[in-house]
């Protein structure tokens, strides 16, 4: 199972298996990762479990589509390595990657 | 003295709101969730979208797995339903007859489906979605029909007819005003809707009413005000809901379709707040009173009601939106476009994708967007930040909407 390591806005590390094939917002759920609220349910509609991508991982990751991309005009401190990880399904090719939770709560 | 807990009734997406903001907002004492379904608090939107397609399971509906309520120090009490408020001795009374003290309550209560009246409306071919055992018993239903008669166009209603088109059924849309989606979006909008579930094969009946359901050899007739019987093995009624508010009236609290609340969150008693679905409240960002069916409102609300119950209140004043997924088509409704006195077209309906942006009082009142998120983003924060905007501005695809909203 791949391994996702979350850096919270407090900056506590840790290091999560995900199964393949959910999203890593739900990863980020099911470990109780701190502010990942995820508040639309992962339907991009909502950018609250916004997250900066390592830096090292951006082209593994890929880019937003349009949906996306107009969706993280919504989330606070958009930056070049922004993503909705409701939007990034979890692949072996994502084994080690390390995401940073943005300030989602208001 | 010992405070008594605070008591959430209502476990959709508010409740748990509530229970999250008031750890957030420093809340230290016993907390209790009350829910009369007996699972996790779950996402109902994907119950007519994803879920009822197969394409999630139900473990991937709950909201937060079982660890969080630990962590947040929520007592769950899944399965029970809160039959009476006794007001005079802070305690609510459940249905195993158990009385629980509050020192302060949030009503979370919600909604239920509006049933079918008609004669025959009680057949078993007759489905709803509104919770997960509703979307569980009709995506069984589906898996063996072939016919399938959906009684109201509205989002639940169309977003059922999608799924089942994708899976092949035959399906007919009856719904008694002249257009789709009549309650949310323009009759531009509406009509963009009919064209599209027209092009996917929906066999979509306007201004038609449905008189009876009568049994049949195989299946039901659904009788209509129309041309001929429509028969169907599954019909699902998708017709509108019911604010849960008899528990709140029956406590003598203010309710009117909905129970009662303050632009605070407040009903007409101090020491209860509710939020959610189930409230006719007053929204600071419209000025008016209302009741939303709504993701949207049922967080930002939850969370003005949990600073009420912390003695911090402050308005609820956010722009509402909405969205609906059908077929491939995304669309997003920002703040409450309608009614209106223009309507201004961005983009192309032919090219797939387009926005209405609707204007009220020389103002921006709102936006539907299709296949747009970009349109629907930048009107969200333009009605947040009250930014002045002309139709002329909204209606050049030269002038970017996002850059204006910037600032």
């Amino acid at each position: 199972m791949p391994k996702i390591t979350f850096i919270d806005v407090d900056g506590n590390s840790r290091e999560c298996e995900v199964p393949n094939g959910i999203s890593v917002m739900e990863g980020a759920i099911q470990n109780g990762i701190e502010g990942i609220l995820a508040i639309c349910g992962g339907s991009c509609a909502c950018s609250t479990c916004h997250s900066y991508i390592d830096e090292a991982w951006m082209d593994a990751v890929g880019k937003p589509d349009d949906i996306e991309d107009s969706t993280l005009e919504l989330a606070m401190d958009r930056r070049p390595n922004s993503r909705l990880t409701c939007q990034i399904e979890v692949t072996d090719a994502l084994d080690g990657l390390v995401v940073r939770v943005a300030q989602n709560d208001g | 003295m010992a405070t008594a807990p605070y008591i959430v009734i209502g476990g959709g997406q508010a409740g748990l709101q509530v229970c999250d903001s008031l750890r957030k907002l420093g809340y230290e004492g016993e907390l209790l969730l009350i829910a009369e379904e007996p699972v996790l608090p779950y996402q109902r939107p994907p119950l007519s979208k994803h879920y009822l397609g197969g394409e999630l399971d139900a473990t991937r509906l709950s909201f937060r797995p079982a660890s969080h309520y630990e962590k947040l120090r929520v007592e769950l009490r899944l399965g029970l339903r809160v039959t009476s408020i006794d007001r005079e001795r802070r305690e609510v009374v459940c249905s195993d007859g158990s009385r629980v003290p509050y020192g302060r309550l949030a009503l979370t209560t919600g909604t239920r489906v509006r049933e079918l009246t008609c004669a025959g409306a009680d057949h078993p071919a007759v489905c709803y979605v509104r919770t997960l055992a509703d979307s569980d018993r009709l995506r069984a239903a589906l898996d063996v029909a072939r016919r399938l008669v959906v009684v109201g166009g509205g989002f639940i209603g169309l977003e059922v007819a999608a799924i089942a088109r994708k899976q092949g059924r035959e399906v007919v849309v009856i719904e008694a005003l002249d257009r789709l989606m009549a309650r949310a979006v323009s009759p531009q909008i509406s009509d963009f809707y009919a064209g599209l579930h027209r092009d996917h094969g929906v066999d979509l009946r306007l201004s038609t009413g449905v008189t009876a359901i009568e049994p049949a050899a195989s299946g039901v007739h659904v009788l209509t005000d129309g041309d001929g019987a429509c028969p169907a093995d599954v019909v699902v009624a998708g017709i509108g809901v019911v604010a849960n508010d008899e528990i709140a009236a029956a406590a003598g609290l203010e309710c009117r379709n909905g129970i009662v609340v303050d632009v605070c969150a407040r009903t007409s008693d101090p020491l209860i707040v509710a939020a959610g679905d189930c409230t006719m409240h007053m929204n600071g960002f419209l000025g008016r009173e209302l009741r939303l069916e709504s993701v949207q409102n049922a967080v930002d609300q939850a969370r003005v009601a949990a600073s009420t119950m912390c003695g911090r209140p402050e308005p609820y004043n956010q722009v509402p939106w909405f969205w609906s997924d059908q077929y491939d088509v995304k669309l997003q409704m920002a703040g409450i476009g309608m009614p209106c006195e223009h309507s201004v077209l961005r983009g192309d309906p032919a090219a797939g994708g387009f926005s209405y942006f609707y204007f009220r009082d020389g103002r921006l009142s709102g936006a539907d967007s299709v296949n747009r998120p970009a349109d629907h983003m930048a009107c969200r924060r333009l009605l947040a930040q009250g930014t002045m905007i002309t139709p002329a501005q909204v209606g050049d695809e030269g002038v970017d909407l996002m850059q204006i909203a910037r600032g």
